[in-house]
Order: structure tokens, then sequence, then C-alpha cells
């Protein structure tokens, strides 16, 4: 029973009270540079769901035969066989958004994320609650990029996946889109709105 | 006079915490102190010897009159551009001082209410009293804007200011980044077709009746021409200094900038050595960039006294560069702060055909390391005192 909490915990927590985006403050980087539009942010988080939670549960599986002066090294072995699997993949399936993304899908392996979620959790945990612990961390990373990247898209480009949302007539209007949400900036802007509003209702969270 | 006094008066109780209207005693205060002086001053007795009434009030009071000439002049230059734009051959002067008027109108009130109305929510929200430091800003937005910016975007841009560059940072007296020029750099990067090119800065349409009746002006600034290859001779350099060119709404006119300076200076609010020091600057940069003009950058064919004519590096180095929380606060670092100013500036316009104008971006520029230059004035002084010593000793 006892056990069974535990699993909840290490799986929800991630989403709001140890978010590793929002709380935590790792892997601002490529929430900053893939959120501006819906799609390739959608996909982003799903690969980094994929590669996390593989890469926790191999981890945790061989963490008591790894020496540990070159754990470091064998972790980033392992998560860049996942990466470049998932890279394949995106390139043989979903080729135009592989493209989107460029570079970010192979900086995965520096995602702080990973290496944290390696080292804090799966070197010291079997591999079930790590499964779980590496899902709910790409799950709370994917919830905070589609927040920024719907807001990017819906004021940068007046579209959602692609598709017109905002209507014709608000143009006709003299609307305009924001052409600054397309920049990198105000994705950090848009990101510490969320911290703000996070803060703002998780008080214990709040820094004196 | 006086019965607005008492009425204040009379309502105070429920303003007082305990009161009825308790929650909204900052908006309280704010208009008591902005309608009537304080009765309250510093007691005689003690320790305090000096007294004056040079509260921030009354030097915001005075950079608003400052402005003034810019402000009254942008409203004769508005209607001038656009009964010359119409084909006019004579200029009312009352006419287009109304039609200036009327369209500058809302933008200034909807600054102010848009700016003024988040500085009283913020106010209540943190229970501080309410700080007279949007008086300034709330003008200076629409006198650096073109007249043409939509009303919307004006909004949305003062928005943003004050939350994300002022009331982020903890209000008045805290911000890093000047809150005007803030304003502007979101719409010139946000809602870029509306804040250059040739279609925006002259006035269009007619307002209230008045107006010669010219529609979608096609008319470039002096800098938006030099940059799309118009030969520099073409431009007058009279009138530039007169103010009588296209442009945004309050920085066309070098007189009545250099009137405003004058206020600053005598009165003491501005300091005269960030504005000495970005003129050097802007003199040096324009000088070497003209020595080494070339076609391939048409900036460069403007004279090192061109740059402080034209556009609005004039009016950001009295207004903007001064500002005293955003400069900085060393008399040396003040001096490398105005030089850098000019020399950024004129970088920009020269070497970056993309922005004729670079006066607002090496404002913010320099904003962000008018405390890092303090910092290094401040330790050069620790260091060079610290060898006196020790080879004395």
């Amino acid at each position: 029973m006892a056990e069974k909490i535990k699993n909840k915990t290490v799986f929800f927590n991630p989403f709001s009270k140890n978010n590793p985006v929002i709380v935590q403050i790792l892997g601002i980087c490529s929430a900053l540079s893939v959120t501006a539009k819906l799609e390739p942010a959608i996909v982003m988080g799903l690969s980094v769901i994929a590669v996390l939670a593989f890469s926790n549960v191999i981890i945790s599986l061989i963490r008591n035969t790894i020496p540990t002066s070159i754990r470091i090294i064998v972790q980033l072995v392992v998560v860049a066989g996942l990466v470049i699997i998932v890279s394949e993949l995106l390139k043989a399936y979903a080729y135009d958004v592989s493209l989107q993304l460029s570079v970010f899908i192979g900086l995965i392996i520096t995602n702080c994320i990973l290496m944290g979620r390696l080292e804090a959790f799966a070197m010291a945990n079997r591999p079930w609650p790590s499964f779980l612990d590496g899902v709910g961390n790409g799950v709370g990373y994917t919830i905070i990029l589609v927040i920024v990247a719907f807001f990017r898209e819906l004021l940068g480009c007046g579209t959602l996946l692609g598709f017109q949302v905002v209507p014709n007539c608000f143009y006709q209007a003299g609307y305009v889109n924001n052409g600054l949400m397309i920049l990198p900036p105000m994705a950090l802007i848009v990101v510490a709105c969320i911290i703000w509003v996070h803060r703002s209702y998780n008080k214990d969270l709040q820094e004196n | 006079m006086k019965s607005l006094h008492k009425f204040l008066q009379r309502v105070k109780p429920h303003f007082q915490p305990g009161g009825k209207l308790s929650a909204l005693g900052s908006v309280y205060e704010g208009f008591e102190s902005f309608l009537f002086t304080p009765a309250t001053t510093s007691a005689r007795r003690g320790a305090v010897h000096v007294h004056d009434s040079h509260d921030s009030k009354r030097a915001m009071i005075i950079v608003v009159l400052a402005l003034l000439p810019c402000f009254l002049f942008g409203m004769y230059n508005t209607g001038y551009q656009h009964w010359k734009a119409a084909g006019a051959v004579e200029f009312p002067f009352w006419e287009l001082m109304g039609y200036g008027f009327l369209a500058v109108l809302l933008r200034v009130v909807l600054t102010y209410v848009v700016g003024l109305g988040i500085e009283f929510i913020a106010a209540q929200i943190k229970k501080e009293e309410i700080q007279e430091g949007f008086l300034v800003t709330g003008l200076l937005i629409p006198m650096i804007c073109p007249i043409e910016t939509p009303l919307w975007m004006l909004a949305v841009a003062t928005a943003f200011a004050v939350i994300f560059a002022k009331e982020v940072f903890g209000g008045t007296g805290y911000n890093i980044f000047n809150v005007a020029l803030v304003a502007r750099a979101f719409l010139f990067f946000a809602y870029p077709a509306a804040m250059s090119g040739d279609k925006v800065f002259v006035a269009s349409g007619t307002v209230c009746g008045l107006g010669a009746g010219a529609d979608a002006v096609t008319c470039a600034t002096p800098l938006g021409a030099v940059a799309t290859g118009v030969p520099v001779s073409d431009l007058s350099a009279w009138d530039a200094f007169v103010g009588l060119i296209p442009g945004s709404f309050g920085e066309t006119s070098v007189i009545c900038i250099l009137i405003g300076a004058a206020v600053l200076l005598l009165s003491g609010i501005g300091s005269w050595r960030i504005m000495l020091s970005a003129v050097v600057g802007t003199l040096v940069m324009g000088w070497i960039a003209h020595t080494f003009a070339t076609d391939l950058y048409p900036g460069s064919m403007l004279s090192p006294v061109d740059h402080l004519l034209y556009g609005g590096l004039a009016f950001a180095i009295v207004f903007m560069a001064t500002d005293p929380v955003t400069a900085c606060h060393t008399p040396t670092g003040k001096l490398i702060y105005g030089f850098l100013i000019g020399v950024v500036a004129v970088l920009i316009r020269v070497y970056n055909n993309g922005y004729p104008e670079g006066a607002m971006l090496a404002v913010l520029l320099l904003n962000a390391f008018a405390s890092l230059i303090d910092f290094c004035v401040v330790r050069g002084n620790i260091a060079r005192r610290r060898a006196r010593l020790t080879s004395k000793s």
C-alpha cells in the first residue's frame, strides 16, 4: 500500500508541485526554441517523454552494475542511443516536423531534465517507479511546452496547429498578429507568467 | 478649491483602515497628494535640517513642463504634415493646432487611462501608495510613437510596458529599463508594419470634421528616406532643426527639444553630463562613419550634425537617456553611459539598414549596462584610493 502511494506521488508530482520547467527551471532552452508553433511543441514533448521514460528504465535496470566513476558517460550513451532512435523515427514518419525541430531533437541529449532525473531518481530506484518518474517529468515538461506554444501560436500567428482560429473579420477591423510572440524573448515572458500564476496558487513554493 | 478640499477631508474617514472603503485607501491617498500638497512634513526638531518640497511629484511636473514645447509643436506639425500631404498651399495656424490636438488627445487619454489604471490596481494589491512615475511616461508614449499607430496597439504596448517593465520590478524607481521606450520597443517588434515604413508618420483622414482630407499618405521620415536610397542633399537641415518634417509625434523639433533640455538643466533634474557626453558620442561616431562613407550603407552619408537633427536621437538624449532611474548614478559613469548611447545609436542607424533609427535600441541597451558601468566606476575608485593609501604608508 505504501508502495502504491509513493508511485502515485512519483508520477503526479512533476505535473505541478515539482514541475521540471517552472519549479526546477530545467530545460528552458528547448522550451524557448520549439514553442513558436503548437505542433513542434507537442512532438518535442512526446519525444522527451519517450526518451526520458526509457532511459530512466534502462539506467535503473543497470544501476547496480555501473561504476560510479564513469556513470555520466554510461548515462549519456543510453540517452544518445534513444535520441537517435527517436530522431530516425521522426525523419521516417513525420519528416516536416523533424525539419522544424531541426537540431533540438538531437539536443535532447543535453536537456538538463534528463541528466537530472537519471542522476536523482533512476540511479537510486527500481525500474517501475523510474518509468513512472520519467513519464511524469516528461508530461510535466510537455504541459508547459503546450501552454507556451498555445499562446505564442494564437497571438503570434492567429492559428492553432496550423488552422486559422482568429476570424477574418478581426483582421478587417484592424487586428494585427503580434510579431513579438514569434521571437524567443516572448517565450521567456510567457514562461515567467506561468510561473507567476503557478506560484500565486502554490504559496508554499514562494521564496522569501 | 476650498470645497474640494473640504469634500476630501469629509470622505477621508471612509478610506482610513477600518472604514467602509479602506480597500481603496491608496486611490484616495493618490488623489489627495496629487491635488493638494500633503499637509504633513517632517518635523522641524530632530535630525532633519534641510526642508525642501522637491519630491518626485515636483520632479515629474517639471519634466512634463519641459516636454510641453515639444508636445505643442508636435500638435502643430501633425496638422502641418497633414495639410502639406493634402497639397494645401496655405496653413491656417489654429486649424493645424486643432487638428493635431484632436489627433493626439485620444492617445494621451488612452495611455493615461491604461497605465494609471494598472498602477492603481497594482497599488491596491500591494497595499502601497500610488507613485507619480506614470505622469511622465504616459505623456512620453504618445510622443515617441507615430501618429497613425492604432489605438488598441498603443493600449496593449502601454499595458505591457507598465506590467513587465515596471510593476514586476517593484514599481516606480525600481525599473531597469525606461518604461516609455519599452512600450515603443514592444510596438516596434510586435507590429513592425505599424511602427516603421512610410505610411504611418502622417495623420490621414479627418478628426471631428477638421482636416484637409489627405488619405493614407505615403511620406517617409528623413532617416527612412535615406535608408531607402534618397540622397542626403535632398533633405533640409533647417526644416529638421525647426521640426517641420515627418516623424513620431513629439520628437521632430530640435528647437523645442533644446528648450526642454534648458528647463531640465536649469531645474537640475536632467544630468548635463549625460546630455553632453551623448552629443559628443554621436558626433564622434557620426564623424567616423561619415569619414568612411560608402554607398553600401546610405546612413553613412549623413554628416555628424545631421544625426542630431534627424530622427529621435536628440529627443532620446534629452528625455530618455537622462531618466534618473535607469541611467548611471556615478558622475564618471554618466559620462561613459551618455557617450556609448551616442555611439551605439549612430552604429545602429548607419550599419543596420533595416533599422533607420537606433536611438531607442541604444538607450535600452545602455539601460541594461548602466549598473555594470556604475559597478566598474565604483570599483575603479576603490582601487585607486587603496593604491594611494598603500603607496603613502
